[in-house]
């Protein structure tokens, strides 16, 4: 037991459960019409509710708990029975399980929420409620068990996702594009631009997840040492360059820098450096950086446009294609002279963990679209999964909470 | 009676009020509202989608005036918001019917001032 690594991991969860809200939700909610900020911040608040919940009940169980064929934890651990002060050396030897639990909650939080982006302004909440605890219980937790649980099947083979590239960015990104097709396009999306009301709450709810992903990224070494150290100057370093390299491509392709694409970019670039921020180098972190910012606008800006899905906040284009490119750039970029604890990537010589990354990749992709299909089709026969057009028109504020963000008159 | 209405850019505002105050009117309405002119509106792009020419802000000046007052409003106006370039906005006068003071109940030009 550790207790400086056990306050940094204590620290690193409050700073995740910050990713979620106010992180994300002023961030998604500044990108959405005015009528409908306050279903994000509800949709992001509840699922922190929800599966804070979950996690306790059977999530965590699922997820981490004693290994079944590899698939999936028994339910052993179900309501954190035997999950307590002592250290469970298979995921961390120096801070308490509850310790490690409790951060991998704040995981399984922010992953379903997402996915929102993709599906903001047109679900009924008892949908979104629905499919969010389906998602979690038969998406992310087998997933995690799969790449971190002790004896999931990736793991084995050795798959390197440091703090959640594949398991909760490609994931939920790949998610996020199955439901933007099923759900297909909000009222009027074709017309002209959806304009974001407030980016000034997108800015700074951009930031806190900047802020946030120390927590994230650098908590993910599960110890208050030099690898914790590298994932946070890595982190930092690929985001920095990600966001000055998107306002610049757009300095260059549409005449402006604007604040939105130097928030998106950053963001694509905390996204892309999950994975490998405990692996590489800052330089390689920086190489990151830039590369996913001009993937992800490529993604974003032109061929969404032209494919013509409305994933209305791009929570495909960012996590999905960001976490796409990070899991692959982990397996180049990877060394173990950072971290001994990892692998060598294709760049040092070791083709095969860039194999493997290529395999956990389409495996999640495969898995979770097929998965967050089935879920979909059960959810919209069981409630319905989109609003009525009148709803939609009026606003998910009024007609699924019955309140007003703003008044216009006292 | 005539019923004034300014449509004027918003920085605009100070130098028309002060100008109207300098001809004795100090009564008028200000709302913000959006238009677009012969100057056309800007363009906005959010994550490469583009939205060619959005409406302006501009401010808009109601003002209820008796026969005496209604050139020497307009050219207060003028002088606060001229620059010469498309985009300094547009006057319009129409005939009022009638106006009442609600706190006394007067009526007519009486009521205007």
């Amino acid at each position: 037991m550790n207790s400086g690594n056990t306050a940094w991991v204590l620290m690193s969860t409050a700073l995740v459960l910050l990713m979620t809200i106010p992180g994300l939700a002023f961030f998604y909610g500044g990108l959405v019409r005015r009528k409908n900020v306050l279903s994000i911040l509800m949709q992001c608040f509840i699922i922190l509710c929800v599966i804070s919940i979950q996690w306790v009940l059977y999530g965590y169980s699922l997820a981490f708990g004693p290994d079944f064929h590899g698939i999936i934890g028994n339910l052993n651990w179900a309501g954190l029975r035997g999950v307590g002060p002592l250290p469970n050396p298979d995921y961390a030897a120096t801070i308490p399980h509850s310790v490690f639990m409790i951060f991998q909650m704040m995981f399984a939080v922010i992953t379903p929420a997402l996915i929102i982006g993709a599906y903001a302004e047109r679900v009924k909440f008892p949908a979104f409620l629905l499919f969010t605890i389906l998602w979690a219980t038969f998406v992310y937790d087998p997933l995690a068990h799969w790449v971190w649980g002790t004896g999931g099947w990736l793991k084995s083979l050795g798959a390197l996702d440091f703090a959640g590239g594949i398991v909760v960015h490609v994931s939920s990104g790949i998610s996020a594009l199955v439901l933007a097709l099923l759900l297909g396009k909000r009222i009027g999306y074709n017309h002209k631009p959806i304009r974001p009301h407030n980016l000034p709450f997108t800015v700074l709810g951009g930031a806190l997840l900047w802020f946030g992903w120390f927590g994230f990224n650098a908590g993910s070494a599960l110890a208050a040492d030099g690898i914790a150290a590298n994932a946070f100057i890595t982190t930092n370093t690929a985001t920095a360059a990600a966001g000055l390299t998107w306002a610049l491509i757009e300095w260059w392709h549409n005449g402006t820098p604007t604040i939105l694409g130097a928030v998106t970019g950053a963001v694509a670039g905390l996204v892309a450096i999950t994975p490998a921020c405990g692996f590489v180098n800052p330089m390689n972190a920086m190489f990151i950086g830039m590369i996913v910012a001009g993937v992800c606008y490529v993604a974003v800006s032109i061929i969404k446009g032209k494919l013509g899905y409305d994933d209305s906040l791009d929570a495909f284009g960012v996590h999905g294609v960001g976490g796409t490119v990070g899991t692959i750039a982990t397996g180049i970029f990877a060394q173990k002279a950072i971290n001994a604890a990892g692998n060598d990537g294709l760049l040092f010589g070791n083709i095969h963990q860039f194999l493997v990354q290529g395999l956990m990749l389409i495996v999640a992709v495969a898995f979770a679209a097929i998965m967050t299909f089935i879920i979909f089709k059960i959810v919209d026969a069981l409630v319905g999964m989109r609003v009525e057009e009148k709803n939609e028109i009026v606003g998910l504020d009024l007609t699924q909470q019955s309140e007003a963000a703003y008044t216009v008159i006292e | 009676m005539k019923l004034i209405i300014a449509i004027i850019p918003p920085h605009k505002l100070d130098s028309v009020k002060a100008a109207l105050e300098d001809v004795d009117v100090n009564l008028m309405t200000v709302t913000n509202v959006l238009g677009q002119g012969r100057q056309k509106g800007l363009t906005e792009i959010y994550r490469g989608a583009k939205e060619a020419g959005g409406l302006l802000n501009k401010i808009r000046l109601d003002i209820a005036v008796n026969e005496d007052f209604v050139e020497p409003t307009i050219k207060a106006i003028t002088k606060g918001a001229h620059t010469g370039d498309v985009g300094d906005g547009k006057i319009f006068v129409v005939d009022l019917a009638e106006c009442i003071r609600i706190s006394s109940g007067e009526r007519g030009c009486g009521a205007i001032g």
